[in-house]
């Protein structure tokens, strides 16, 4: 298979960006999508050009590392992630238009590579159990319903890669802290913290500079990992519990 | 076949003449008698085989000794204390956010210490330990089938072909229970019952269901879990993250571990960090293999700057390859995917019986037509039997030219594993409710529908057993310097049992780790080393060497050296490992370590996000390292574990170790330079508390 | 927002339900319209109620129309660098519409008051007899034009709106409730709008007169 692609590129945070057009041969089916780019990368190599720089570790669709706007989707068109995109799920010859997460929380380093660092920022907000190593109990002495221990888990299956703030069109962070807010609050041993942690993410959120949720959707439609969208209801919920029962 | 393995390509001999026998190997009349390999001595020259000398042996002093049982606790008492007011006063280095590195950045920031954590990854949440699909090992013994610390500790030794450290394994046992406890607190979500409890299931042939999960995410979950604990202490002042930064050199000063040199990999920067202690949890080095289950980035760089600084290098040869792969599809790959090996339980595997037939449809091949090889070769076994031996005999199956799927090069590399019997046994449903997920995701990586048509598996270098040697302290041999994680040599011998890796790393960071590591810190903080001149010859080393790298300008690109070295690794020093075989390995890898150096090609510029760069780095490393793997494989004339000579198999040709010679842990010296041969230290193992057995699975 | 827009959601039923009155005929409408001034009389005064709803209203309408364009600045400054191709896979039609049908609202009920509260522009006629204006602004062609687009864009508002209300509010954490409301929404953007619509179109076609 033959493609062109339409390319961001952008040489470092503080310079400005522009597309440039390249083309790719030979792909066939079974290369995933950093594969073909991976291709193009050793043309531009041979050719003395600036290879295109763009982020993956695991290629397996966990770590949460890749991602890019592909075409003017997260992670392309079908629900995973960039490096589980295979080329057959493009048709020969087609053009395609590959740019970076845009939002500004989210600076570009380079071509598609950007800083995501501000989740980092809001899980160090409040997004974890205080406990000291060694001052657990014995796993079994507290037990979790089997619903709420599922939820949990759908909940902390988020990878991070920030697919949801790319396609909101607000680029807010919202499904990826209500993830983290649901995955502790469904658990026993997160109810301590649940409403100052959910005060003190939202706050961080907001200081990154993500916009505001007025409940699109799209975020869930672009995740690779299916959390659904009633998580944030969930931390709307956690949050105005928070608010009535603040101590002042 | 030509001398240069660009394509991967058979054996020579094999794929021609085309034996139809498993067993049958080509090297069977170089096979060593029955007393055994012979004892190796070293030339006039003091080389042994031209290649390595012999140096001292190295013992671990650190371990309080036996009973082992009570070892543990007498070895914490024992141990001196820090005064929380002089924690603050106390930096510490940690290279690696993995379970292993976040764990013990987390807990070392808790107690009050200044932790520096470096990753290359833009986010301590993405290391490697990330990918971990099957789940953890603790003796907790919830089942009440029998499980007991002295258990997990006995399966682990003997899983690990009986060359791992009794004591090391014993602690680690015993400490897994706590690693539940603690990722219970944080808010891991493990599998529970619906009753609330904690779920468990059996994993890697034991006997026992010991085995925690989350789903197929155990490892996402663990690090998760460790990675908010890490961020707690972020917030709280203690731990400093620098993300996408790599180690690229160790300070050493005074023969003390004092800092390392890292790059800003987004602004090129050389940093200096200075601490009182090194903790390197940077992983595993199964990427020299090129193609492995282990991440892109994963590299041996921390480690093997640590070696040329004077760590020493354990069992570097140890390496785990995993039989249920997917196999590779074509020149482009850049990586391979592991599938559970739980698909062995109901799946059977078979390839055709006649080379004719490989490119048939799987489905119109008959009954009488096709080679279930493992039933017919393992019948008490059959597709159950252990990791190596089942990927060992799909090797040899395509060995034979027998392999079905795309040719890659001029090969064809991958097994049937079919279901089609277990659909018929058990239903479309059930066989959807227990494997929907891997289908899954075999058919969105190959595009093909297992339901339909047969999987094709292939095996696949997934872990390194191998690592710099540490001491019951999990202390290397540069005083100051600690090593836990897959970084480590010390808990898995020859081959690792599923599910302990991620025990290990956990127990290491979390509960090892902290208490070791105060031995030294005691007598910290350490005298200030900023104008020492080691410390700005260790940053000069690094930027001569990144300019030497983009200085070159060559004509091949990083990538395709690492795909080089990685076919030469993976044909000679893979799954089947031959003294000729080794031999020529070492030969093709010095010369493309030459022609690395003379004609690489790294384009762009030091002070911007270089990724050419950085795999640069990391190549010329893995070249180094390939090389000492080999002499290290070529030096161990036995079978074990994960580590295959044609020369020492049973006459069912199985593994065939030889205790009376190899029952040491080989623990190499740099020599001094590239070209310089490395130096063995042998450790002995003694076996105390558990009886040394030959597997056998026929 | 949330609660403003529900306010507003709450004044749109009822004020659509009061102007159904106007099947009833002249009589019925008119005395509908002077009861919502003589309501509670005497604790309250003339149109006290009414005063009260209005300042409701307005406060509303500020807190409302100040939250809408706080998160329309946010969102603009949160994502500077719009992207060249980008595809809506999962948004509604309606939720993309909320920001330019909220302006679009906002411009119809200045137009609303000027027409019927304040009587400055009547197009077809003014008139002492509430129902009359009515019959006399809905005889005219365009004037029933913006009132079909203004309920289009109520309808469209009023779909997003009530869910994402609900999804604020915390009230959608399940998939079962979200798909509840998700229905509700549907049904009242389009139980409203056509009770809206309803007597000005039968006045255009001359059944009221
Ligand atoms: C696909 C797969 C599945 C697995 N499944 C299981 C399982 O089910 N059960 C089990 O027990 N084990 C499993 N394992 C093995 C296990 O996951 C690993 O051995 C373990 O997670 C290693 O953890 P670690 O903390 O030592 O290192 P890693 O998690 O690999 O972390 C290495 C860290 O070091 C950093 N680093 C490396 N080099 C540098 C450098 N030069 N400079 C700065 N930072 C550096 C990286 O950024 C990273 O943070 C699996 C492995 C694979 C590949
Ligand atoms: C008068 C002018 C109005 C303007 C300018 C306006 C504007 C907006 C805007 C911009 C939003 C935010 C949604 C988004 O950004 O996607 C919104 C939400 C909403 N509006 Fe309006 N609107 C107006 C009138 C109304 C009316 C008349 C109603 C009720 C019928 C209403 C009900 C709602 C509701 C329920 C919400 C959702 C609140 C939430 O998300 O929490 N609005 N409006
Ligand atoms: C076809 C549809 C509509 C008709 C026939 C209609 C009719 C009227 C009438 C007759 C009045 C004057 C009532 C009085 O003062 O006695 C009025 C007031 C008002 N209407 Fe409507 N209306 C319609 C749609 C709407 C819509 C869609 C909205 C809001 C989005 C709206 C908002 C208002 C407001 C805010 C007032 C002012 C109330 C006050 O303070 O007096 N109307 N309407
Ligand atoms: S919520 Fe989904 S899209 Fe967002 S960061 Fe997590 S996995 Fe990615
Ligand atoms: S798309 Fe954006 S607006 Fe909210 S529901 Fe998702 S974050
Ligand atoms: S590279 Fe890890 S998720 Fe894609």
């Amino acid at each position: 298979m033959r493609f062109s692609l339409k390319i961001w590129r952008q040489p470092s945070a503080e310079t400005k960006g522009s597309f440039a057009m390249y083309q790719v041969d030979d792909i066939t089916g079974d290369m995933s999508f950093l594969e073909m780019l991976d291709v193009l990368n050793e043309g531009l190599i041979a050719r003395g050009e600036d290879p295109v720089a763009f982020d993956s570790d695991c290629r397996e669709g966990i770590c949460g590392a890749c991602g890019m706007m592909i075409s003017g989707q997260a992670h392309g068109p079908e629900v995973t992630t960039t490096c589980q995109l295979h080329m057959r799920s493009f048709t020969d010859g087609d053009t395609i238009v590959i740019e970076p997460w845009r939002a500004n929380a989210f600076p570009v380093l380079k071509d598609l590579v950007v800083d995501r660092s501000a989740f980092d920022r809001i899980i160090q907000a409040g997004g974890y159990i205080t406990v000291n190593t060694g001052a657990a109990p014995e796993a079994h002495s507290v037990p979790v319903p089997k619903p709420n221990a599922d939820r949990a888990f759908d909940a902390a299956t988020c990878i991070g890669c920030g697919a949801c703030v790319a396609a909101c069109p607000n680029a807010s962070g919202m499904l990826f802290m209500a993830a983290k807010v649901t995955h502790l609050g469904e658990l026993p041993q997160g109810q301590p913290e649940r409403a100052s942690r959910v005060v003190k993410m939202v706050n961080q959120h907001d200081h990154e500079g993500f916009g505001g949720c007025t409940n699109i959707g799209e975020c869930a439609g672009a995740c690779p990992k299916e959390i659904p969208l009633d998580v944030i209801s969930q931390l709307n919920n956690d949050m105005r519990h928070a608010m009535r029962h603040q101590p002042s | 076949m030509s001398d240069t393995p660009q394509q991967p390509a058979a054996e020579p001999g094999r794929a021609q003449d085309g034996a139809a026998t498993a067993s049958a190997t080509p090297a069977a009349d170089a096979a060593f008698g029955p007393d055994g390999p012979p004892v190796h001595r070293p030339g006039p020259d003091g080389l042994v085989d031209g290649l390595y000398r012999v140096g001292e042996p190295i013992a671990d002093t650190a371990y309080p000794g036996d009973p082992i049982a009570t070892a543990w606790d007498r070895a914490q008492f024992e141990s001196d204390l820090v005064n929380p007011a002089n924690r603050r006063k106390l930096k510490v280095i940690i290279v690696g956010t993995g379970l292993a590195g976040a764990s013990a950045g987390a807990t070392l920031g808790e107690a009050g210490y200044q932790v520096k954590s470096f990753c290359y990854q833009d986010s301590p949440r993405r290391a490697h330990s990330i990918a971990a699909q099957g789940g953890i090992n603790a003796a907790k013994n919830y089942k009440e089938d029998g499980d007991s610390v002295y258990r997990l500790f006995y399966d682990t030794v003997k899983g690990g072909d009986y060359r791992s450290r009794e004591s090391n394994v014993y602690r680690l046992a015993e400490v897994s229970a706590n690693i539940i406890d603690q990722c219970v607190a944080q808010g891991v979500p493990f599998a529970r019952d619906y009753g609330g409890l904690l779920d468990n299931r059996s994993f890697g042939g034991v006997q026992v269901s010991r085995t925690f999960y989350a789903r197929g995410q155990t490892g996402q979950q663990l690090l998760i879990g460790a990675y908010q604990a890490l961020e707690r202490q972020v917030a709280a002042g203690t731990v400093e993250t620098f993300t996408r930064h790599e180690m690229l050199e160790l300070i050493v000063v005074d023969g003390k571990a004092r800092g390392i040199i890292a790059r800003d990999m987004v602004t090129g920067e050389i940093e200096t960090h200075l601490a009182d202690a090194v903790v390197l949890a940077s992983g595993g080095y199964g990427n020299v293999f090129f193609l492995s289950t282990n991440a892109m980035g994963c590299n041996v760089t921390a480690s093997w700057r640590a070696y040329r600084k004077g760590a020493y290098f354990a069992n570097p040869c140890y390496t785990q390859i995993h039989p249920t792969c997917i196999p590779v599809s074509g020149e482009h790959q850049s990586k391979l995917t592991l599938m559970s090996e739980s698909l062995r339980n109901d799946g059977r595997i078979w390839v055709p019986k006649r080379r004719e037939d490989v490119e048939k449809d799987p489905r119109d091949i008959p009954e009488a037509d096709r080679d279930y090889y493992l039933e017919r070769i393992y019948p008490a076994f059959g597709n159950l039997v252990p990791r190596d031996i089942a990927s060992r005999q799909a090797k040899n199956m395509c060995d034979e030219g027998r392999g079905v799927g795309p040719k890659v090069g001029d090969f064809r590399r991958g097994v049937y594993l079919d279901f089609s019997d277990a659909i018929a046994r058990l239903g479309l449903d059930a066989v959807k409710a227990k494997y929907g997920n891997l289908f899954d995701m075999y058919a969105r990586i190959t595009g093909e529908d297992p339901y339909q048509v047969p999987m094709r598996i292939y095996p696949a270098v997934h872990y390194t057993m191998g690592g710099l040697w540490v001491d019951y302290d999990l202390q290397s041999t540069i005083p100051g310097m600690y090593v836990i994680g897959e970084a480590n040599f010390s808990d898995h011998g020859a081959n690792r049992l599923g599910a302990s890796a991620l025990m290990q790393g956990l127990s290491d960071g979390y509960f090892v780790l902290p208490n070791t590591i105060r031995n030294y810190l005691t007598s910290g903080p350490f005298e200030d080393v900023a104008d020492r001149p080691e410390v700005a010859e260790a940053a000069e080393a690094v930027r001569a060497r990144i300019e030497k790298l983009l200085s070159i300008n060559g004509d091949r690109s990083v990538d395709s050296f690492h795909r080089e070295l990685g076919h030469i690794m993976w044909e000679y020093c893979g799954m089947e490992r031959t003294e000729e075989g080794l031999t020529k390995a070492i030969s093709l890898i010095r010369s493309l370590r030459d022609e690395f150096w003379r004609n690489v090609r790294v384009l762009g510029e030091n002070d911007e996000l270089n990724q050419s760069l950085e795999k640069a780095g990391r190549v010329a490393d893995f070249l180094e390292l390939g090389e000492l793997m080999c002499i290290d494989a070529l030096h161990r004339r036995e079978s074990c574990g994960g580590h295959f000579r044609a020369e020492s198999q049973t006459p069912e040709g199985e593994a065939l170790r030889h205790d009376d010679q190899f029952l040491y842990v080989a623990a190499w010296q740099w020599g001094g330079g590239v070209n310089e041969p490395p130096i063995l230290h042998k450790e002995d193992l003694d076996y105390h508390n558990i009886q040394l057995k030959q597997r056998s699975y026929k | 927002m949330a609660v403003t827009g529900a306010i507003f959601v709450g004044y749109v039923a009822l004020h659509m339900y009061g102007n159904l009155m106007a099947f009833g005929g002249q009589q019925t409408f008119d005395t509908y319209a002077h009861h919502l001034r003589t309501f509670g009389q005497p604790m309250l005064p003339y149109s006290g109620l009414l005063w009260v709803v209005r300042l409701v209203l307005v406060l509303s309408l500020v807190g409302h129309v100040y939250a809408a364009f706080k998160l329309w600045s946010r969102a603009d400054s949160a994502r500077s660098t719009k992207y060249a191709v980008k595809k809506a896979t999962k948004a509604t039609f309606s939720s993309k519409w909320m920001r330019w049908g909220g302006v679009a609202l906002l411009v119809f009920v200045i137009w609303h008051i000027l027409q019927f509260t304040t009587r400055t522009v009547t197009p077809g006629g003014d008139s002492d007899s509430p129902y009359l204006r009515l019959v006399n602004g809905f005889s005219v062609w365009w004037v029933f034009l913006i009132y079909v687009v203004a309920l289009f864009a109520l309808a469209m508002h009023l779909r997003h709106g009530i869910w994402s209300a609900c999804q604020t509010l915390g009230w959608t954490s399940s998939v079962l409730s979200a798909r509840i409301v998700n229905a509700i929404a549907i049904a009242i953007a389009v139980i409203i709008p056509l009770g809206f619509v309803l007597p000005p179109f039968f006045i255009l076609i001359g059944v009221l007169n």
